[in-house]
């Protein structure tokens, strides 16, 4: 009877889904009617007239549909590293930065610490005193957000023109993304330090690291990013806290042209000693690649998709799909979680980076069941990291057909954040997060779990309520 | 101050748990700093950064211990902490409780996906009812919408997007449907049989299905469209749908449609699309001058070829003779409520109402009038915020009570339906309330007679005969006709003895 009127309603023996008083659920399980309840809550407060609006609007079942199409087929390939002069025609003064666009006056410390860095790293300035008071007088300076500029930057996410970046390619959309290359754990430029040795590293790379993996994905490229992405779900990582499995499989891609690059075997040593021992190497990676998928899905009419969520250290920014380039934010959180050492909660600054871009892409916090020894980090369990992403796939428009979890037996990632699917239900993004110490130059102070602010989503969904005819 | 730097060899944890270990070790009493954590770089620099120093070579495999405390004894109770944590952490696998349930849904498209539903039943407050009426339809269900307070254009909009995709709104404000014997919402447990009901009108619906029942005649489905459906806005969207989709239903052979009064244009269109259905269709349509619901009814069984029974009844305590005052109308069913002013109107003239049959004739916010009156507790502006009173009777409890002190009431007319989702023992609590009314009235030397209209079949898990026995033991007359009910009791008043 699939042509009987009504989808055959009046011919099937009914199921029902109810939301709202409990009592006629009660009433059809007294009938013996198969019942699913829905666990429902009010929206976010105000937003129900939006919430409306934008869910009757025509254009969003296809315009969602064609995003998440576009999310989850998009390519990474990796095929070339070069300065960030060259790729993004960045000049001495020119710097980009994680998360939503940022003042100086408004940068948090470790934001603050990471452009002091850059400033000596690139001969701007002789000490971090001088950087600083050029920074805040701002005379030849410039700050934009990486992701004006198709990159992304981990934490402080801070860009220069003479550090090296990875170039990715999404063929199928023809997009380019960019990532600097990750300089390992604790004291680094990304958290916020700038002493002797943050500087000298960052000399290294630009001097050996940089031209040596140029040299072996020119000649081993192109890597498939999303394909590594893929197995390292299947390995224990969820590829924004957790990198280790994706770590090593890069470096098992590049090895061998990295081994026959001409270059100094010393220096070949100390490139791969580098990248092995940095469990966090393949975030640089995993970053450009989700950044990919979500910028073809940008710019869809009528798409209520995430496409961005960054922080820049004050600020948590969200983009939509439907809304273009516009930022919605909100006051970052301070993540909660696990610290280095005797640093403890109040060392710690508000949820910085670009680095969210996992989730939004489908993986990091969303991937947490993939990933259960993160879980540690909020003093949570197993069934924590399943729950977790169990209820990210409320608020998402559907599964990754190539991320998957394992112990979901093999379950796509949830995927493609939707604005009205969360204010809806009240439930935030979840995201996996490193934490910076909150005073310039510290470095990193722990790691853990944090949400966005509510405020990016319900300003989100009201933007685009304003955009239904 | 005491302090110590231990390597463990051969023992390797992971670093978020490690991480965790110190915290634990760092929160005994008297320990300052702790680092339990694997002789990494970063992890050694670190023990540096906290001022500890180990003199002994390591590889990243071992497991550094570094505890500074106020004295020895927190040192050693700083020790026994590291040991405990880290045994707790190898037995915490061995005591897990599984991988725990997962979560419920939080929406409708994903509870429709968990339980394979074919229907969406919601209830949920009106400024959030659209929303998820939506969220059904894109997940490819039809809709029974509970909720009231849903602005009209939302309705239109809703209508027009289920009719775009072959699904059904039911509703807003929909009380009542029946879908394959199954009751949603509001509804009675009816027989089945062949004859449809499409029904814009929820206790007007379950009148007509208890009607038909206790005349031996079963129902196939009975579908709810919401009592703005028949209005010039919406335009009978959902009752065209209906109308199709019970016209190509094998188990149906004719159809009712019910209604509170609709506009006559949309009901022309209506009644025109009808006649080509090439089913029999009957109508229930409540107004000034067209037949009350009993009367409808009994006119669609003798068109299908059914005999017409003696409805049910109960006798209580009839006045011994017509008494003064007017008649006051309690009612949780609005069109209960309707049907009830337009028989007494023919009887007693004009009628004050929160849902009046002429605008001037509009109650106050205190729903307060000498003269005769008519309420619809179950009206949107009376159950903001809160259950309808099918559900939670407060609000017609404390008006019986009123009333009962009133000297102007002169008759009472409540109306008590049963079934699926009302109130599990309505009948216990309004016997009560009547007793005490009617006892309360005689105190003050009045005569106050009750008349109870009672919808409900046998087989409702409330029991038609044990409420109506109750009821008729507090002295109300009950009457399965809501009609029948009403001008039992407008006989029972002075004043419409002299005006007839």
């Amino acid at each position: 009877m699939a042509d009987a009127p009504l989808r055959g309603l009046l011919t099937a023996d009914p199921s029902v889904a109810t939301a709202g008083v409990s009592l006629f659920a009660d009433a059809l399980r007294a009938q013996a009617v198969p019942v699913t309840e829905v666990d429902w809550r009010p929206p976010l407060a105000g937003t129900e007239a939006a919430l409306a609006r934008v869910l009757a609007d025509p254009r969003r079942e296809a315009a969602n549909a064609l995003a998440f199409e576009r999310l989850t087929t998009a390519g990474s390939d990796l095929v070339d590293v070069r300065p960030a002069s060259e790729v993004l025609g960045l000049e001495k003064g020119q710097f980009l930065h994680a998360g939503p666009p940022l003042e100086w006056d408004r940068a948090s410390g470790p934001m603050k610490g990471g452009l002091i860095g850059a400033m000596l790293f690139e001969g701007l300035a002789q000490t971090p005193e001088e950087a600083e008071a050029a920074l805040a007088a701002g005379r030849g300076i410039s700050l934009e957000p990486c992701h004006h500029h198709g990159a992304v930057g981990p934490m402080a996410g801070v860009v220069s023109p003479s550090m090296w970046m990875f170039v990715l390619r999404d063929e199928a959309h023809d997009g380019t993304a960019y990532c600097s290359l990750n300089e390992g754990l604790g004291k680094v430029l990304r958290y916020g330090a700038y002493g002797p040795e943050v500087i000298e590293r960052l000399r290294w790379m630009t001097a050996v690291l940089g031209p040596l993996l140029q040299q072996a994905v020119r000649a081993a490229g192109p890597v498939d990013i999303r394909a590594i992405i893929a197995q390292m779900l299947q390995m224990g990582d969820e590829g924004h806290n957790r990198n280790r499995a994706g770590t090593l499989m890069f470096l098992r891609e590049i090895l061998p042209a990295l081994i026959a690059a001409d270059a100094p075997s010393s220096d070949i040593a100390e490139a791969v000693r580098f990248v092995g021992a940095n469990d966090h190497f393949f975030l640089n990676l995993d970053m450009p690649a989700c950044k990919l998928a979500t910028q073809a899905a940008a710019g869809i009419p009528g798409s209520t998709m995430v496409t961005t969520m960054a922080r820049n250290g004050t600020d948590f920014g969200i983009r939509v799909s439907g809304t273009g380039d516009q930022w919605f934010t909100g006051p970052a959180n301070t993540p909660e979680g696990l610290f280095l050492g005797s640093f403890g909660p109040e060392d710690a600054n508000p949820d910085i980076g670009d680095s969210a871009i996992t989730e939004t892409g489908g993986i990091g916090g969303f991937a947490m069941a993939a990933a259960p020894a993160i879980v540690r980090f909020v003093g949570g369990d197993v069934p924590f990291a399943l729950r977790t992403t169990a209820t990210m796939y409320e608020i998402t428009l559907g599964e990754h057909p190539a991320f998957q979890v394992p112990i979901l037996e093999f379950r796509g990632t949830p995927a493609g954040i939707d604005v009205v699917k969360v204010v809806r239900t009240g439930v935030l993004p979840q995201i996996n997060t490193g934490m910076a110490g909150a005073v310039a130059g510290v470095g990193q102070v722990g790691a853990g779990l944090v949400n966005p602010p509510e405020q990016c989503f319900t300003s989100a969904v009201k933007a685009l309520a304003a955009t239904c005819g | 101050m005491s302090e110590i730097v231990q390597i463990r060899h051969g023992v390797y944890v992971d670093s978020v748990s490690l991480m965790q270990v110190s915290r634990d070790v760092g929160a005994t009493p008297g320990v300052t700093a702790a680092l339990v954590a694997m002789a990494t770089e970063l992890n050694l620099e670190l023990m540096r950064g906290m001022g500890f120093s180990a003199d002994e070579p390591t590889i990243p495999n071992d497991l550094l211990v570094a505890l500074r405390a106020d004295n020895d004894d927190a040192l050693a109770a700083g020790l026994v902490a590291v040991d405990s944590t880290l045994a707790a952490l190898r037995s915490a696998g061995a005591s897990s409780g599984g991988f725990g349930a997962p979560p419920p849904p939080r929406t409708l498209r994903s509870a429709v996906r968990a339980g394979g539903a074919n229907l969406a039943l919601i209830s949920v407050p009106g400024s959030s009812a659209t929303a998820e009426a939506f969220d059904a339809l894109d997940a490819g269900v039809s809709v029974m919408l509970f909720s009231d307070n849903v602005p009209v254009a939302d309705e239109v909009a809703l209508k027009t997007a289920a009719g775009e995709r072959d699904l059904l709104v039911m509703g807003p404000d929909c009380g009542t449907a029946v879908v394959g014997g199954v009751a949603l919402g509001f509804a009675n447990a009816v027989r089945r049989g062949s004859v449809g009901l499409v029904a814009a009108s929820g206790t007007g619906a379950q009148q007509v299905m208890c009607l038909l029942d206790a005349a031996g005649v079963g129902m196939s489905h009975c579908l709810g469209v919401g009592g703005r459906d028949l209005s010039a806005a919406v335009g009978g969207r959902s009752t065209l749908q209906a109308l199709d989709a019970l016209a190509a239903d094998e188990a149906t052979t004719s159809i009712v449609v019910v209604s509170k009064p609709p506009a006559a244009e949309v009901l022309a269109a209506v009644e025109a699309h009808a006649a080509t259905l090439g089913r029999p269709v009957h109508w229930a349509i409540l107004g000034p001058g067209r037949p009350d619901l009993t009367a409808s009814t009994e006119a669609a069984l003798t068109a299908d070829g059914h005999s017409v029974p003696r409805w049910p009844a109960w006798r209580g305590v009839d006045a011994d003779a017509p008494v003064p005052g007017a008649l006051r109308g309690l009612f949780c069913g609005g069109t209960l409520a309707d049907e009830a002013m337009l028989v007494a109107a023919e009887a007693l003239g004009d009628i004050a109402s929160n849902i009046p049959l002429r605008p001037e004739l509009a109650l106050g916010a205190d729903l307060r009038s000498p003269g005769h009156v008519v309420i619809d507790f179950g009206d949107d502006a009376l159950t903001q915020g809160r259950a309808h009173p099918m559900i939670d009777p407060t609000l017609r409890m404390e008006r019986i009570a009123a009333e009962a002190a009133d000297p102007t009431c002169g008759v009472l007319l409540l109306d008590l339906v049963l079934g699926y989702g009302s109130h599990p023992d309505p009948a216990a609590e309004l016997a009560a309330a009547i007793g005490a009314a009617r006892a309360s009235a005689a105190a003050e030397g009045r005569e106050l007679p009750v008349v109870v209209s009672l919808t409900g079949v046998e087989g409702d898990p409330q029991g038609l005969t044990t409420c109506a026995e109750a009821l008729a033991a507090a002295g109300a007359s009950v009457f399965v006709s809501n009609a029948a009910a009403t001008r039992h009791a407008i006989r029972q008043l002075a004043v419409a003895g002299k005006e007839s």
